[in-house]
């Protein structure tokens, strides 16, 4: 019989529980002087959990390279809501390019400040699943295999919602979207398609990769350290649930990213060159319907004639429980 | 020290004795032997204190650039062709962002039909990024512009390409004399970058800019580059001064005489002829037009050097109300005409000058003296046409061997 | 001013004669120039290159198309590559083969062209000194040893420059053998002219 171990879920934020635990078990978010690097007045939908989560991962990044972090951010929603001439929410130094080339122009910052011999400053580039999975794809490929000194951190919310929710190979599938309408026979993205960047990354056996979601910040928080704590090419997938793309409730994105970790759709797990180093058990295992139904991208699941894609869903939640022991019935 | 080099290592030396901080590249034909130079160099240590990044594209390399620059590095990449175009979105956001990259561009033909040879489509296609252009008349001269390029790019906080003939100079070895390592630390300054990712002083870089505010940063971008056209007049002239040799300037004057390059020329006149072309046919020109001279012939010839900026007022002045103007153009505007005959007629708008545009050397066909030669006789004898291509074979192109294809008109 | 032109075949290193000629031409005092005519990098492929030698700065890029000297790195070519092309009247042609000139004229439909026409066994001297097929060394030094444009020590000396250690030596060997059985043939024969 395995146990699970239960981190306190409070301990993560400002609020009493974060006081409670000893100075050095505090949240980066818990300090009075957090950097709050992703700073207030920017413009995300009510919801948005790719902004909780780049200011979790920046906040840990920046602490984690005592202040010396360089930030290269790929064209998209998180790009649009911060930096609207002649605002920027960024704290560090930041710089946009282009959609494509987040992972590229990290690599000329690193280099150069290799060059510089400026070995302590650190670089992170970040981007939605569109410019990492999809157009970015070369570059982070490119950037993987120099192993370059650079950490690429995707927040996945599923399809380029920055231009209107259109299908990305990170769609899942059945899921309704501008291009993917929830018409004909097959409703939505279909079963098949759409590719694991995080299986992509492994692939590349760089010295770390691993996958997170807002619904455990401290979790995410301590892979980012972690992270920033080896130096070459470093990889960390985040699940982040997006209210206006999936046609959810702006108050269930946590609970959203919840569900899909603990129905086993999204395996939270490390790896390091290529091997997997850890895997979050399930602790209280639901139906992939309590992730599905409040999103209403899959509403046509749920009338008459969803059950078959029903299954198919929990198909592909079993097959993540067995290849990654999910479930913890293999040790 | 006179020596003979070939126009790639003239260029990988120089640019290496520039002090590139970060130099990335993706290979492409004709340009892979100036970037494998620097690699070497990088390896040995020869190029020191440099980061040399093998990238997986052109949209790569133009990317890791855009990065370096930004962190405060000299940075430098080299391309040509379908790789310059296929770095476009980069080219253009490098010069938005007013970063001072230098990049060689070894002119090659663009696809399709696919052709590995010289012409300069690749440029033109280019043309309104952003990027400063300056054509190399001749080894010498490409490898003494990246020196200017550097330091007019970085005045100006505006990127550089270097245009040079590919094949045609890149591959070919001529006698050049080579700026030293210490005559370039005197002449170029250390690279203070106008914009920095900082940690001292944290700033937001590529922001987004909306319908309130898109206009003035364009407007704001092109009275930099009006300014440009002095800059690089006074790089080159401090060039000049402290190398004793001339490069770069906006536009190249040759003596009426001896047609050798002479930047004291006098502007033509009205009863000239004159020849206006861009890269290494100058120097074929300068063969070509010798025999007319000496025969009398009022034939002038001038080079643009700048292509962007486009020195209008230098160009207007230099060609002196001549009575016909042949430009010998080595891209075309299909649908329109010669590339370079596009930006002269604008020059020239108002003036009674007669504009020839004369397509020449595209792909790779050489261009020969005798052609040259012909075009100006014709000229003379009113028979030149306003759009000529040059040695065309009238009788089309090669038709594939019976069976190879079906041939269906 | 001089004009050569250079045939081979891709791998056997026909640019990198043109490259060494020019060297050698500006070692001699001339103003010198190399142009590679370049496909796509094929081994076996048909090569041409050109070079040119003046006393004042060289011009034009056009290609060389009457040249004064042809040298021939492959005898192969000889039947589809036109090397008399062009050639001015008593123009030299230096071929690597084992053959005479007159198999020479007869190969390329040459048999009436005004020129000079030494045959060196350059192949055979490459592989003796370097273990290659790389014939350029041998073959400057035949040119040099039919004519003033160049000498036998700056084909040497830009071979060693270029190829330092052994391989520079083998070449410099090379050169040394190509140009003393020029000399050899020429002073018992005397050379082919039509």
């Amino acid at each position: 019989m395995t146990t699970v171990h239960i981190p306190f879920l409070q301990t993560g934020t400002l609020a009493v529980g974060g006081r409670l635990l000893t100075e050095e078990e505090r949240s980066v978010q818990s300090h009075a002087d957090r950097p709050s690097s992703l700073t207030k007045g920017h413009r995300a939908c009510q919801g948005c959990a790719e902004a909780l989560a780049a200011r979790w991962v920046m906040d840990t990044a920046v602490e984690a390279a005592g202040g010396k972090l360089i930030v290269a951010n790929a064209t998209g929603c998180l790009e649009v809501f911060s930096t609207l001439y002649p605002e920027s929410a960024w704290k560090p130094p930041w710089i946009h390019s282009l959609f494509a080339n987040a992972a590229a122009v990290a690599t000329g910052i690193a280099a150069s400040l290799h060059a510089q011999g400026r070995d302590d400053v650190r670089v992170l580039a970040q981007g939605g699943d569109g410019g990492t999975v999809d157009i970015g794809l070369a570059a982070v490929s490119g950037m993987f295999e120099r192993n370059d000194d650079v950490l690429y951190v995707c927040y996945d919310n599923q399809g380029y919602m920055n231009t209107g929710v259109q299908r990305s190979s990170a769609t899942p599938a059945t899921a309704r979207t501008a291009t993917t309408p929830a018409v004909g026979r097959h409703p939505g993205q279909a079963f098949g398609q759409g590719k694991s960047m995080v299986k992509i990354a492994m692939a590349h056996e760089i010295p770390y990769v691993a996958s997170a979601t807002p619904a455990d910040l401290r979790d995410l928080e301590a892979k980012v350290r972690t992270a920033m704590s080896i130096r070459g090419a470093r990889y960390l997938h985040v699940l982040v649930p997006c209210p206006l793309g999936w046609g959810s409730a702006s108050s269930a994105s946590i609970a959203l990213a919840r569900a899909a970790v603990q129905s086993g759709i999204f395996p939270v797990i490390e790896a390091r060159a290529g091997e997997l180093t850890d895997v979050q058990r399930i602790r209280e295992r639901v139906d992939v319907s309590a992730y599905l139904e409040p999103q209403a991208r899959f509403a046509h699941l749920f009338t008459p004639g969803g059950e078959d894609a029903l299954d198919r869903w929990r198909a592909l939640a079993e097959a993540n429980i067995r290849r990654y022991d999910l479930l913890g019935g293999a040790s | 020290m006179r020596e003979v080099l070939e126009g790639s290592q003239a260029v990988a030396r120089t640019v290496a004795r520039c002090r590139p901080g970060v130099v990335c590249a993706y290979p492409i034909s004709p340009q892979t032997h100036i970037v494998e130079a620097l690699a070497g160099m990088a390896r040995t240590g020869e190029l020191a204190d440099c980061e040399y990044v093998n990238v997986e594209s052109e949209f790569s390399a133009m990317s890791v650039a855009i990065g370096a620059c930004a962190a405060g590095s000299r940075a430098y990449t080299a391309t040509a062709s379908q790789g310059l175009l296929y770095m476009a979105e980069a080219v253009y956001n490098a010069a938005g962002m007013g970063l001072p990259i230098v990049m060689t561009v070894a002119n090659r033909a663009v696809g399709a039909p696919i052709n590995i040879w010289n012409d300069h489509s690749d440029a033109m296609a280019m043309r309104d990024a952003g990027w400063l252009q300056l054509f190399a008349a001749d080894n010498q001269e490409a490898a003494d512009l990246h020196v200017i390029a550097f330091a007019a790019a970085e005045e100006l906080g505006i990127p550089a390409m270097v245009c040079m003939d590919g094949f045609v100079l890149t591959h070919a070895s001529d006698v050049v004399e080579l700026a030293t390592a210490d005559q370039i630390d005197a002449f170029l300054p250390p690279y203070h970058p106008q914009q920095v990712l900082d940690i001292d002083r944290p700033t937001t870089i590529g922001t987004m800019a909306g319908p309130e505010s898109f206009t003035e940063t364009r407007y704001l971008q092109h009275l930099r580059f009006l300014d440009a056209a002095d800059v690089i007049a006074a790089w080159s002239d401090r060039f000049r001064a402290a190398f004793g040799r001339e490069a770069g300037g906006l536009i190249a004057r040759y003596s009426p005489d001896t047609l050798d390059r002479d930047a004291q020329a006098p502007p033509a006149s009205s009863t000239d002829l004159t020849v206006v072309a861009m890269g290494s046919v100058l120097g074929t020109l300068q063969a070509a037009l010798a025999p007319l001279r000496a025969e009398g012939v009022p034939v002038r010839l001038v080079g643009v050097t700048s292509f962007r900026p486009f020195p209008e007022a230098a160009l207007r002045e230099a060609l002196g109300g001549s009575r016909h103007v042949i430009v010998v153009d080595r891209a075309l505007e299909l649908g329109a005409g010669g590339a370079l005959t596009g930006s002269v007629g604008r020059a020239l708008a108002g003036t009674r000058s007669r504009i020839h545009s004369v397509v020449a050397g595209l792909g790779g066909r050489p261009i020969l003296e005798s052609s040259l030669e012909g075009a100006v006789r014709r000229a003379l004898a009113g028979e030149l046409g306003a759009l000529e291509f040059l040695d065309l074979k009238t009788g089309g192109v090669p038709v594939p061997v019976e069976g190879a294809s079906e041939v269906t008109r | 001013m001089r004009q050569v032109r250079i045939h081979g075949r891709g791998g056997q290193g026909v640019v990198t004669a043109a490259e060494m000629l020019a060297r050698a031409g500006f070692l001699a005092g001339h103003e010198a120039q190399a142009i590679p005519s370049f496909g796509s990098e094929r081994t076996g492929a048909p090569v041409v290159a050109y070079c040119r030698f003046a006393d004042v700065p060289l011009r034009t890029r056009e290609p060389v198309l009457a040249p004064d000297v042809v040298l021939v790195q492959d005898p192969t070519l000889l039947a589809s590559e036109h090397p008399f092309a062009g050639l001015v009247p008593g123009g030299l042609v230096v071929v690597n083969t084992e053959a005479d000139a007159v198999d020479v004229r007869a190969a390329a439909g040459a048999e009436d062209v005004d020129a000079t026409v030494l045959t060196v066994p350059a192949l055979r001297i490459a592989l003796a000194r370097l273990g290659r097929p790389k014939p350029a060394a041998a073959m400057l030094a035949a040119y040099a040893a039919a004519s003033d444009d160049i000498t036998l020590e700056a084909v040497k000396a830009v071979f060693r420059d270029r190829f330092p250690g052994p391989v520079g030596e083998a070449n410099a060997h090379a050169a040394d053998d190509a140009f003393t059985h020029i000399r050899t043939t020429v002073a018992r024969e005397g050379a082919d002219h039509a």
